[in-house]
C-alpha cells in the first residue's frame, strides 16, 4: 500500500461519507433552475470547456517537456464554472477578474489561444507582452482585468471595475452602462479579510459584480474544512443582505443559470451576488503540487461527474448534437491548440531594449 | 490678497480638477459627509455627490484595490489616506497593484490614481499616527512620490498628480495644513519631477523635503547671519530625484547635507547619498552628510518626541562643521 493511499483511508475513516463532505454537499444539492440549452449554446458551450481541458493537458506537456517555467496552476475539472459564467457574459463589455488560475478565464472572455499561450512561454506576443506569466495574464481589449497571484487581492480590483459601471451610469448619466463584473476566486480566499470588506461595499453600493467562488475544496494542502469553521460559503451572503447561491459547479448548465439569473439583477440595479461553484480540480494545487493528500474515493467521485461528460451526456440526451459531432469539435481544438504551441515557439522573445519598457504610462 | 491655508489649497486643486474632468472622484474614509479629517475635500460631497466623493468603510485595503480597479476601467480616484500610516494596511494593492500592475500587463493598462494624506511626526500623536511612509514605499517599482511643503506647491502638484496617468502617492504634513500664503492666479500646475530651488548659495548645498523645508529655512536664515551662503533644495519629488538639479548645486557648492523626516536607516537619504556618490563622486570635497530622524518608533512624550526627529539648531551646527572645518 502506498503511503498516499494509506493517508487516505486514514482521512476517509472518520468520514461517515466516502468522498468526504465536499461530495457528500454536491450529492444533497438540489439544483436550482437550470439554463435553457439548445444546439448552438450546447457547441459554443463544449468547445470552450473543450478549449480549456485541451489547453491545460497542453499546458502540462510543454512544462514538463522543460518549454514552460514558473508556478503554472491548471484548471482541469473546473471548466463548467469558467464557461458557465463567462459565456452567459457579455464579450468585450462586462468585466472578468482572475486569479493565478487564470488560463481558462482568459481563453473563455476571448483571449485568443495563442496569446496565453505566448504568454506562458514569456514571448512578446504574449497578452502581457511576455511581462506577466501564467499568474498574470491581462487582456484590455478582451475586459481581462488580470491575473492577481495574492489571494483575495483581485476581489477589490473587481469591485472598482464593478463601480465604474455604477459611476458612469449614476454620476455621469450614461444610461447604457450596464457592464457587470465577474470575479473568480477560491474557498480558500472566503476566509480572508478582503472577501468580507468587498461583500459588504457591494451590496451597500448596490455594485453590479458577481462573486463566483470556485470550490474546489482544497487550498494547495488546506482542506475546506478544516479552514472554515461554516463550510458554507453561499451563506455568508446572507449577512450582508446579499442573494448567495450553491451550484452544482461541475454542471455548465446549472452554472450558466445560475450567472443568468445574478446578471439579470446586476443589469437592474439590485446589486451583487455570491454563487458557491462546488467544483473540483482534477490536478495538484500547480503543476510542482506531489498531490499527496487527497483521496483516491474523493478524486474517482469527482472524475464521474466531469463536466465535459456532462455536457455531452445532456446534448446527446436531447438529440442536439451528435457524438461525431463532438469528436470533430476536438479535432479542432486540438488544431488550435497545437497552433498556438507552433506559433508561440515561433515568436520572439521581447527586445531586451525594452527591458524597463511598460513601468510608465506612456501618454 | 488674503492668503490661503495649505489644506484649502489642496481643496481647490481637488475642486478645480474634479470640474474639469468628471472622471476624477475621491475615495476614503470620511472624506465625503465629514469633509475629510483635515476638511482637504470638506464642500466637494455637497457639490459632486455621494458617488464622486465616496465615503468608504474603514477597509484601506479594500477600497485602495477598488481604486486600482476603478482608475483601470477609466475613473481617476484619488484615494485619502485619512492618516498616511493606515495605507500600510494597503501596502500590497499599491505596490503590486498600482506600482507594479502596468508592467506586469504588458503595458496593457494604465493607473492613474493620487494616493494622498498626511504623513510625518506630528505632535505628540504616538508611533502609529507618526509615519514617514515615503520611505516604505520609495522601493516600489511604477510609482511617483512627491510631498508638498507650501500652500503654492501643494496646489500646483496635487493639479499635476491627478492629471498624470501615473500612480502617484501624495505626501502631506500633518503640522503644514495651516500654512497661509498667497496662491497663483488661474490654471497652476507644478511639474511632478522638479525640485524647487529654494534659496541659491554657494557654500554648502542642503537637501530637504516636507516640513523639513522650514526647519532648514531657519536654520539657512541663521546660517546667512554668520556668514555661510548655504543653498536650498526642496526635493518635492521624492521618486524619481531631479537629480539634474541636484547635480547641478553640488559642482557648485562641493558639500551636501541631506535632512529628512524619515528615519536614517532605509531612508530617502539612503538612497540619495548613494545616487549622490554615483553620480557627482569627483565633485564632493567632503562626505555627504545625513541628518535623519532616529531608528526608533516615534515616542509619545514631547522632549523625547522632538529629540526623535531633526531641530533647526543640528543643522546649523552640522552646516558649519562643514563649511568651516571641511568634515
Amino acid at each position: 500500500m502506498s503511503q498516499r493511499t494509506t493517508k487516505a483511508s486514514v482521512q476517509t475513516i472518520n468520514t461517515p461519507f466516502e468522498a468526504g463532505a465536499h461530495a457528500e454537499r454536491l450529492s444533497s444539492l438540489t439544483s436550482a433552475e437550470k439554463a435553457s440549452l439548445d444546439r448552438e449554446i450546447g457547441l459554443e458551450l463544449f468547445r470552450d470547456m473543450t478549449l480549456g481541458r485541451r489547453f491545460e493537458d497542453k499546458c502540462a506537456e510543454m512544462y514538463y517537456r522543460g518549454k514552460m517555467f514558473g508556478f503554472v496552476h491548471l484548471y482541469n475539472g473546473q471548466e463548467a464554472v469558467s464557461t458557465g459564467v463567462i459565456g452567459a457574459m457579455k464579450k468585450k463589455h462586462d468585466w472578468f477578474c482572475s486569479t493565478y488560475r487564470d488560463h481558462v478565464h482568459a481563453l473563455s472572455a476571448g483571449v485568443p489561444a495563442r496569446e496565453v499561450m505566448s504568454e506562458l512561454f514569456g514571448k512578446e506576443t504574449g497578452c502581457s507582452k511576455g511581462r506577466g506569466g501564467s499568474m498574470h495574464l491581462f487582456s484590455k481589449e478582451h475586459h481581462l482585468l488580470g491575473g492577481y497571484a495574492f489571494i483575495g487581492e483581485g476581489i477589490p480590483v473587481a469591485l472598482g471595475s464593478a463601480f465604474t459601471s455604477r459611476y458612469k451610469r449614476n454620476a455621469l448619466g450614461e444610461n447604457n452602462s450596464d457592464s457587470v463584473t465577474a470575479a473568480f476566486f477560491g474557498d480558500g480566499t472566503c476566509n480572508n479579510g478582503q472577501f468580507y470588506e468587498c461583500l459588504n461595499m457591494a451590496q451597500l453600493w448596490k455594485l453590479p459584480i458577481l462573486f463566483v467562488v470556485e470550490n474546489n475544496k482544497w487550498a494547495i494542502g488546506m482542506a475546506h474544512h478544516r479552514a472554515t469553521s461554516d463550510p458554507e460559503i453561499w451563506r455568508k451572503a446572507d449577512s450582508f443582505g446579499m442573494k448567495g447561491e450553491e451550484v452544482d459547479g461541475m454542471d455548465v448548465l446549472a452554472v450558466r443559470g445560475a450567472t443568468q439569473r445574478a446578471l439579470e439583477r446586476a443589469r437592474a440595479g439590485e446589486g451583487p451576488t455570491l454563487l458557491e461553484c462546488l467544483t473540483y480540480r482534477f490536478r495538484g494545487h500547480s503543476l510542482a503540487d506531489p498531490d499527496e493528500l487527497r483521496a483516491e474515493e474523493e478524486k474517482k467521485f469527482w472524475a464521474k461527474r466531469d463536466p465535459l461528460k456532462t455536457l455531452e451526456k445532456d446534448l446527446s440526451t436531447n438529440n442536439l448534437v451528435s457524438s461525431d459531432e463532438l469528436r470533430a469539435i476536438e479535432k479542432e481544438i486540438d488544431e488550435e491548440v497545437n497552433d498556438s504551441v507552433e506559433y508561440a515557439l515561433a515568436a520572439k522573445d521581447p527586445n531586451p531594449e525594452d527591458l524597463t519598457r511598460y513601468i510608465w504610462a506612456e501618454n | 490678497m488674503e492668503g490661503t491655508l495649505l489644506f484649502d489649497a489642496l481643496r481647490e486643486a481637488i475642486d478645480e480638477e474634479m470640474a474639469r474632468d468628471p472622471y476624477v472622484c475621491v475615495m476614503g474614509e470620511d472624506v465625503g459627509q465629514y469633509g475629510g479629517s483635515y476638511k482637504v475635500t470638506k464642500g466637494l460631497y455637497e457639490k459632486y455627490g455621494e458617488l464622486r466623493v465616496l465615503d468608504t468603510p474603514i477597509a484601506e485595503n479594500s477600497f485602495t484595490g477598488m481604486a486600482v480597479g476603478a482608475a483601470m476601467t477609466g475613473l481617476r480616484p484619488i484615494v485619502e489616506g485619512m492618516n498616511m500610516g493606515f495605507l500600510l494596511l494597503a501596502f500590497n494593492q499599491i505596490s503590486n497593484n498600482m506600482g507594479m500592475l502596468r508592467y506586469t500587463s504588458g503595458g496593457n493598462f494604465t493607473i492613474p490614481t493620487v494616493v494622498r494624506g498626511p504623513g510625518g511626526v506630528g505632535r505628540q500623536l504616538g508611533a502609529e499616527h507618526s509615519q514617514r511612509l515615503e520611505a516604505y514605499f520609495h522601493a516600489v517599482p511604477g510609482i511617483k512620490i512627491v510631498a508638498c511643503s507650501t500652500p503654492t506647491n501643494a496646489k500646483g502638484l496635487m493639479k499635476a498628480a491627478i492629471r498624470d496617468n501615473n500612480p502617484v502617492l501624495f505626501f502631506e504634513h500633518v503640522l503644514l495644513y495651516n500654512l497661509s500664503e498667497c496662491l497663483p492666479e488661474g490654471d497652476y500646475v507644478c511639474s511632478l519631477d522638479q525640485a524647487d530651488l529654494v534659496r541659491e548659495g554657494k557654500d554648502v548645498t542642503i537637501l530637504t523635503y516636507s516640513r523639513m523645508r522650514h526647519h532648514c529655512l531657519k536654520a539657512v536664515k541663521q546660517l546667512e547671519a554668520d556668514g555661510i551662503d548655504a543653498e536650498l533644495i526642496d526635493l518635492i519629488s521624492l521618486k524619481p530625484f531631479d537629480m539634474e538639479t541636484i547635480t547641478r548645486s553640488i559642482a557648485k557648492t562641493h558639500k551636501v547635507i541631506i535632512v529628512e523626516e524619515c528615519m536614517k536607516t532605509g531612508g530617502i537619504g539612503a538612497e540619495l547619498i548613494a545616487l549622490i556618490t554615483e553620480n557627482c563622486f569627483d565633485e564632493l570635497d567632503s562626505r555627504p552628510i545625513r541628518l535623519s530622524s532616529q531608528d526608533i518608533p516615534t515616542p509619545y512624550n514631547g522632549k523625547l518626541e522632538n529629540l526623535t526627529i531633526i531641530q533647526p539648531h543640528q543643522i546649523v551646527e552640522v552646516a558649519q562643521q562643514l563649511v568651516r572645518q571641511g568634515i
